[in-house]
């Protein structure tokens, strides 16, 4: 429905987009014993270092090959396999998790070639899993890199052998690196509210969701273990959410010949209503009492909220899945969308609810923002919404500014509801208080003094 | 990059740099950057550093040549303050795509400058050049010198790939950067006898203001810092102070020594941390003036304002030694800050139990012991397991570090304060001394430390936690250093890049 237009700018101005290698490397941060590696230069890897640790408010295991202008002119494969050697005898991982970058992209190195080269002179190494990908800065964006990497680890770790007997019961998720480590826990729970046993792939949620660990540990604090991975192709189905996840879903599904469900999103009342009567069919249970009642409640948040939501204007920037899950959650409850900004091509964005969305940066959500309600991006919007005066719902990576990034859920009828009140509050502390002067020459075509209903803010020093 | 590579020997040839001048002709070529250890390095690169450098002059459009990691993923993430355009925090970046590495990236980043001239019309356009242009061989010199012709505003290159080094190298290059094309390039309107520069200050949560009214009170004009809250012309015009401060870190030394040799600005090395360098620094400022000649009577009212400020401090700190008598801090910073804080925490009663020297030099070492005693614990780097170890066994009840460590105290429940560069609260001064007391306090005297703490009521009395396993552990481990390097190289984010 909504017609993609391309930012046809040469200066992107405060970006929206963040690279793929730190996509990739947060999927890789979703297993146990997890030692991503980004091959660049040590800026990429600091870079998105101090990122996620800002976001997260955690410890993050993240490193770098470290290249040099020397190794990146000649070529990388020595700084790889140091770098994959010292890993392995500090901090003992399960898994390696190898991102390109820009930088050894365009030289060329070949990280798979690397890989191979690695594991036949370090037979030492063979209890250790290393899983790359090509990500390079200069294409795509975040989400990209996080489908390449889970699907390089699916096509790594999963075996290529259609299994004879399936456990029904269990049940495959692959999900989205727009789902919080707080998705993944309220998806964890209504999976298992039907009786069945789900494998996240990755599992942010164990490892990033900021608790106290049992053990100390360099790697990853949690996640999914390279063995369950493994088993992936025992279960009876894969549900995959969001598009971005359908590139590793059908990879999965050629190697095992798991069937998979992909869901376009996880929030709004139809699309709940869908994933329980998924989890209901293949359980052959029914629905829970607890699911049914949350169900009531997103009803009526949604007749509560509309009061607040609809016909208000939305300027929205973020990433292409986060964003279709964003603008059909409130279009349903009668948002009006003012802007809508991502940082990719996905299939999804023809199918927002919208006129057209724009692939771009904020400068350009907040040109479109200048008659909308609120703001909805990820922090950096936040320079926009003092500009504009508007208040800014935060979502998406990063959050640097906000506690309890890792926790925000928006999925399932509960996650939906919050979200609704969370917006529908914001807009309704905003409420503007009638004054005497308000309609006194308040007709467009009037002449005499303008009145703004917002005072001119200062810039405080 | 013949030029570039040139520019790096020449950085690392500084005879302002006492570590430097003790090497061979040999060593001396190699640089002063330790090899980074591939899966075993931490920290920033040059153009992290040289963005670091750069970014705090405030009305400049700060434009980054390169595919989008380069400032997508990091921009808008310091807390440099301004007083007047918030420009600077703005992100401006090509983002480079598939196409401009195939045809160059050229054409794209002049286009890129039009715009911003176009639409912000800022004093200049910084561009930072990134690897991936340089590798594909984007001549941003020539792009820059093009485009100031074409629109009438001066247009920056600053040559600083993220693999030619670390951040201070590329602290190193901002400042060349800033020596080749900016400084000298204007003039100010009027100079006075009192006009000096601040030499790497970037007026994080707004540390300059901290500072600037003890200078106004006693007529002193910043003519130029570089480059917190700076504006383009001031740095442009600094080549008209008398004297120069340089703050802190060694990151702009070349800067201030070529100054010195270029324009016969004579510099000295202070900091504005702790109550005593706060006051050597306001000497040392009115002691240069004079010998450039200001008049003389400039000490006696510099004396007396130290003198009010410095009885005003301790008094505000002296009401917190009943609380914080006692109490043990362990301080992992680097650099000056491993002994200038030291002295204002001993007067507020605490005791510091141990401070890092990573990034401290000789002179730092003495001044650690004539603050502490001959005993006094220095350590070169403290792995994330022996920091815990110290909270752990109460050989010290805060830990005082940069952002990156302070998950090894707060997953282990104990109190930690940032006091490095990612911090919001700002230390400077007199202020900012009696600030930080204040703060050590507001954190030790919480009471959460003892609501965490407190086992879940369905553990087991006396069973080990995973403190206390990692405590057991400890020195027999595994992953302890088996080629002498710490394992909290390859660990979570915790070691390095503390003091930049």
């Amino acid at each position: 429905m909504a017609q993609v237009v391309k930012s046809s700018k040469a200066c992107t101005v405060n970006p929206l987009k963040m690279s793929q290698p730190i996509g990739g490397a947060l999927a890789f941060m979703g297993m146990r014993g997890a030692m991503p590696l980004l091959h660049g230069s040590q800026g990429c890897t600091s870079f998105g270092l101090v990122l996620f640790v800002r976001h997260f408010r955690e410890a993050i295991p993240l490193q770098t090959t470290a290249m040099s202008e020397v190794a990146t002119v000649l070529g990388g494969f020595e700084n790889v396999e140091q770098a994959a050697l010292n890993i392995v005898k500090r901090t003992k991982p399960e898994i390696i998790g190898i991102c390109s970058t820009g930088v050894t992209e365009v030289k060329g190195d070949d990280l798979k070639g690397f890989v191979k080269s690695i594991r036949q002179r370090h037979p030492e190494l063979d209890g250790v899993a290393i899983v790359q990908c090509s990500t390079p800065d200069f294409s795509g964006a975040f989400e990209n890199g996080w489908s390449k990497a889970v699907t390089a680890m699916i096509e790594e770790l999963v075996p290529d052998v259609p299994v004879a007997k399936r456990d029904a019961k269990r049940v495959n998720v692959l999900p989205g690196c727009h789902l919080t480590p707080g998705d993944i826990d309220e998806l964890r729970d209504m999976i298992e509210a039907f009786g069945l046993e789900p494998t996240f792939l990755p599992d942010l949620s164990g490892s990033l969701d900021g608790h106290i660990p049992d053990d100390f540990t360099p790697t990853t604090l949690g996640g999914t273990g390279c063995e369950e991975a493994r088993a992936m192709g025992h279960a009876g189905w894969t549900i995959a959410v969001g598009e971005q996840m359908r590139t590793p879903a059908e990879a999965l599904e050629r190697l095992s010949g798991v069937p998979y469900r992909l869901f376009e999103r996880l929030t709004g009342l139809a699309a709940c209503d869908e994933l329980i009567l998924f989890l209901s069919e293949i359980s052959g249970r029914p629905v829970p009492r607890k699911y049914r009642r949350q169900r009531g409640q997103l009803v009526d948040a949604m007749l509560d909220g509309h009061f607040h939501i609809g016909g208000r204007r939305f300027a929205i920037g973020a990433e292409p899945d986060l964003l279709f899950a964003l603008v059909s959650t409130l279009t349903e409850v009668g948002g009006i969308v003012a802007s809508a900004v991502t940082t990719t091509t996905s299939p999804i964005l023809e199918k927002l609810p919208c006129e057209s969305v724009m692939l771009g940066d904020l400068e350009d959500l907040e040109n479109g923002a200048a008659d909308a309600d609120i703001l909805v991006t990820h922090s950096h919007g936040r320079q926009a919404a003092e500009r504009l005066h508007l208040p800014h719902f935060r979502i998406g990576i990063p959050m640097f500014d906000t506690l309890g990034a890792a926790h925000l859920v928006t999925v399932g009828y509960r996650g939906t509801r919050d979200l609704i009140f969370a917006l529908g509050n914001m807009l309704m502390h905003r409420h503007h208080e009638p004054s005497p002067d308000d309609w006194r020459n308040a007709w467009p075509s009037s002449e005499g003094p303008q009145i703004s209903p917002e005072p001119e803010k200062e810039l405080v020093p | 990059m013949t030029s570039l590579s040139q520019t790096i020997q020449d950085v690392f040839n500084e005879p302002g740099c006492g570590k430097n001048q003790a090497k061979s002709e040999k060593e001396r070529k190699k640089g002063c950057t330790k090899q980074l250890q591939p899966g075993g390095a931490a920290g920033g690169c040059a153009f992290d550093g040289a963005k670091i450098a750069l970014q705090p002059i405030t009305d400049v459009a700060h434009l980054v040549h390169g595919p989008i990691a380069c400032e997508g993923n990091s921009w808008d993430n310091r807390g440099a303050k301004s007083s007047g355009s918030s420009l600077y925090r703005t992100g401006f970046t090509t983002d480079m795509t598939e196409n401009d590495i195939v045809f160059g990236g050229e054409k794209h980043l002049f286009k890129a400058i039009r715009e911003i001239v176009e639409k912000y019309a800022p004093p200049a356009v910084f561009v930072y050049q990134t690897c991936v242009p340089a590798m594909i061989g984007d001549d941003i010199d020539a792009v820059c010198k093009a485009a100031a012709a074409k629109f009438g505003t001066p247009c920056i290159p600053i040559q600083s790939p993220g693999f030619v080094g670390p951040k201070n190298l590329g602290n190193k290059l901002a400042g060349e950067a800033m020596l080749k094309h900016v400084i000298g390039t204007e003039e100010p309107e009027y100079t006075t006898p009192y006009d000096i520069n601040i030499i790497g200050e970037y007026n994080l949560a707004g540390e300059l203001w901290q500072v600037k009214p003890l200078l106004d009170e006693l007529g002193i004009r910043i003519l130029s810092c570089i480059s917190g809250d700076a504006k383009y012309k001031e740095v442009a015009w600094s080549h008209r102070a008398r004297a120069a401060m340089m703050v802190c870190s060694k990151a702009m030394i070349n800067v201030a020594r070529k100054m010195e040799e270029r324009y016969e600005i004579p510099f000295f090395e202070g900091s504005f941390y702790g109550i005593e360098d706060m006051s050597d620094s306001l000497r040392e400022i009115a002691r240069l003036l004079i010998e450039r000649g200001a008049d003389p009577e400039l000490m006696d009212r510099t004396e007396a304002v130290i003198a009010r400020e410095e009885a005003k401090a301790w008094a505000a700190i002296a009401p917190y030694q009943e609380r914080l008598s006692g109490k043990k801090v362990l301080l992992v910073t680097g650099g000056v800050k491993s002994w200038s804080v030291v002295a204002a925490l001993q007067e507020a009663g605490m005791e510091i139990v141990g401070t890092s020297i990573k990034k401290s030099t000789k002179e730092d070492k003495d001044k650690i012991k004539k603050l502490m005693g001959d005993d006094a614990h220095m350590f070169d780097d403290l792995t994330p397991r022996e920091m815990y170890r110290k909270l752990k066994t109460a050989e010290a009840d805060i830990m005082l570090s940069g952002g990156r460590s302070q998950f090894v105290a707060l997953k282990a429940s104990m109190p930690w304060m940032d006091i490095n560069q990612e911090r919001h609260v700002a230390f400077a001064g007199y202020h900012g001394m009696v600030e930080m007391v204040k703060e050590i306090d507001r954190t030790l005297s919480n009471p959460v430390w003892q609501e965490v703490r407190r086992p879940a009521p369905w553990e087991r009395a006396g069973a080990a936690s995973w403190q206390d396993r990692a405590m057991s552990e400890d020195g027999s481990s595994p992953e302890a250093g088996v080629d002498g390097t710490p394992p909290s190289a390859t660990g979570p984010a915790i070691t390095g890049q503390e003091a930049a």
